[in-house]
């Protein structure tokens, strides 16, 4: 049987279907004005007995489909036994959350934090942050990995930030310090909340922001533990609703 | 329905807005309330209550006054119902559970403070609520630093704050202080009454607000039923209404739903299917109409089975001992109930802990979800050794940190969701 998850996020949506326990597909799309829609176009051609659809647009799809929803997080934790059968403590840093989570020696869910209500230390906030210093995402992590210092950056919130690297550049920051002091200031709220709820083990990074390597190599240091990215760390969420399917009796 | 503009209008209510509140309260309460399945007919006198909140219960405060009596109004369960009632008084509790005229409330008040008492200055600014306007006294209690400075601020704006200072430990001199402000009160209230408090007449009063709790107590035990006979949210409501209503009327009426409610236990009917993830409550207290946690919960497949809160357990589960001959020795009954309050200001407050232990075993919760109002310090500050207590005790715990609003509303479903997807799995 195959077994598709399908993960709702506010920039990204990922379709993922399993069949015989390998991931025999995979697939994203930029979530646009019209998430339902865009859903609908991914899905398009593709073959499944059975969905479950996450993320925060789950209750979305629910409507159209009828199918069991279930949370980014019990996803998230699923999606990361799939690739780690010892997984321990997981970083999930998207969109417009973050999560940190932590696994019991079953490798249930056991604790779990996530920012507050906005978007501070998240994707977007790493987005706006790289278009204010002129970067493409791929430039400003890159830049910030050449910075050999790094400028403070104080603010988390998106709106703030921003002002405060507009000031920083106009007293004539260079533009790869300030970067890198962007990027310490999400991994610093990051390991903040890890070590709240997961304080031991490897860290699971999963996530859009687990493709840039500057915060990745920061959250090495700050945790002083492994850190260990998937092949494709935002289909995480999509495999795990999948895994989901599967168990749905 | 009758037009109680009039009754308003000579409470010296704004009108317009207050009927803009009421419309909404009206929505709301449908949408949350009526829309549930398979509610005890016993609610029905609650949602009576409910529509005539700012009608017929006002019509009878004011009734009160014509006849004599005094109308005590205050915000906090340290302020005893039973002295007021001893002097023929009404005793309301006001209600600070709206995000209603934020704007106006930051006119006097720092930004970041907890919504209750912004909700509080929110309708005396707002010229809204008929029960702080029906007040004769309005009782302004020192628990949080919050409060105490609110209060400060609050003053000048009603006609009568009476401040009541409480201790913040549990030693025998607290005590002592704790006896000494009620017994200062009691010399306010008789001379606001004009009458004095007899050994009669405060026996009566004690006999009667413990009539009350056993009502709510007797509810709260019928809880621990799976699969639950009544809702989290149905049941917070007779909790709130505990507060306004008549109390020999109240206690009957959640006397006659109890009634009901043994009769389901035993038919085995209830609001949720059997074997409903079980969650108890606990925190800051929720005022009417502050039924934003408890509806996301409960539309989340979970159900609350108890409420650790002083719109809850933490108000109602001590008795007053009826015990003494003198007003003073009643009253030493009546300072010795109190004391046991375990609120957050207290320090250290373990009985709190190990009675949301105690909850969780006897109602047969799977999980707790802690509740506090941002910028509340007290419980947000006990909130992180009560979570990691429980956790270590085997009870998984979810801490949650809301206002009033609701655009923090998906974030907080996803959080519920998930504790609820981690109880399953136990």
């Amino acid at each position: 049987m195959r077994f598709a998850g399908i993960d709702i996020g506010s920039r990204t949506i990922k379709l993922a279907v399993i069949e015989n326990g390998e991931l025999i597909l995979s697939r994203k799309i930029v979530t646009s004005h019209d998430p339902l829609g865009t859903a609908r176009e991914l899905m398009a051609d593709t073959v499944f007995d059975r969905i479950t659809a996450t993320g925060y647009g789950r209750y979305l799809i629910k409507g159209h489909l009828s199918c069991p929803v279930i949370t980014e997080i019990t996803a998230f934790v699923l999606g990361a036994r799939f690739f780690s059968d010892s997984c321990g403590s997981i970083l999930d840093i998207g969109g417009q959350d973050t999560k940190a989570i932590s696994l019991d020696s079953r490798g249930d869910l056991c604790k779990f934090e996530m920012n507050d209500r906005c978007a501070a230390g998240t994707g977007r906030f790493l987005e706006v942050m790289a278009t204010v210093l002129g970067f493409t995402l791929e430039e400003f992590s890159a830049a910030a990995l050449s910075a050999t210092r790094a400028e403070k950056i104080n603010s988390m919130c998106t709106v703030f930030a921003e002002s405060e690297v507009v000031s920083l550049i106009s007293q004539g920051a260079l533009r790869n310090e300030v970067a890198l002091g962007i990027h310490k200031s999400i991994v610093s709220r990051s390991a903040g909340l890890l070590k709240r709820v997961a304080p031991t083990e490897i860290i699971f990074f999963a996530g859009g922001v687990a493709l840039n390597d500057c915060v990745r190599i920061l959250l090495e240091n700050e945790m002083g533990r492994p850190v260990f990215v998937p092949p494709d760390p935002q289909i995480v969420g999509a495999i795990g609703a999948a895994l989901s399917a599967s168990e749905e009796v | 329905m009758t037009d109680y503009t009039q009754m308003w209008e000579s409470l010296g209510l704004d009108i317009k807005t207050h009927d803009a509140l009421l419309a909404g309260l009206g929505k709301a309460y449908t949408d949350i309330f009526l829309s549930q399945k398979n509610r005890p007919e016993g609610m029905k006198y609650f949602d009576f209550v409910m529509s005539e909140v700012h009608g017929l219960r006002i019509k009878e405060l004011v009734d009160a006054k014509e006849q004599g009596r005094v109308i005590i109004g205050s915000y906090c369960v340290f302020v005893p119902e039973e002295l007021v009632l001893a002097v023929d008084g009404v005793a309301v509790g006001l209600c600070a559970g709206a995000e209603f005229n934020f704007e106006g409330a930051e006119t006097l008040l720092p930004r970041n403070t907890c919504s209750l008492i912004k909700s509080a200055f929110g309708f005396k600014l707002g010229k809204v609520c008929p029960y702080l306007e029906s007040c004769d006294v309005i009782v302004g209690e020192n628990t949080c630093d919050g409060k105490k400075k609110a209060y400060e601020i609050m003053g000048p704006l009603v006609k009568n704050l009476y401040i009541m200072d409480l201790p913040q430990t549990k030693s025998d001199m607290a005590k002592a202080v704790l006896k000494e402000e009620y017994r200062k009160f009691i010399e306010k209230l008789e001379n606001v009454s004009g009458k004095k408090i007899t050994v009669a007449s405060l026996k009566k009063a004690v006999e009667l607000v413990n009539a009350k709790r056993r009502a709510v107590k007797r509810l709260a035990a019928i809880r621990a039923a799976d699969p639950a006979p009544i809702s989290g949210l149905d049941s917070l409501l007779v909790n709130q209404v505990f507060f306004h209503d008549d109390p020999v009327r109240f206690t009957d009426a959640v006397n006659k739903l109890c009634d009901e409610l043994e009769v389901r236990v035993k038919n085995h009917n209830g609001v949720f299917p059997k074997g409903t993830t079980r969650v108890v409550v606990s925190g800051c207290p929720m005022a009417v109409p502050n039924w934003k946690l408890p509806f996301l919960i409960e539309s989340s497949y979970a159900v609350i089975v108890g409420e650790e809160s002083c719109v809850g357990e933490r108000g109602s589960r001590w008795l007053t001992e009826v015990k003494g001959n003198t007003v003073d020795e009643l009253l030493d009954a009546i300072t010795d109930r109190y004391f046991n309050i375990d609120c957050a200001v207290f320090t250290p407050n373990p009985s709190r802990l190990d009675y949301i232990k105690e909850m969780t075993k006897k109602l047969h919760a799977q999980g707790v979800i802690h509740y506090s109002l941002q910028f509340c310090q007290p419980y947000i500050m006990e909130s992180g050794p009560v979570e990691k207590e429980l956790e270590k005790s085997g009870i998984p715990t979810l801490r949650l940190e809301t206002d009033y609003g609701m655009e923090d509303a998906g974030q907080l479903k996803t959080r519920i969701e998930a504790f609820g997807e981690r109880l399953k799995k136990k």
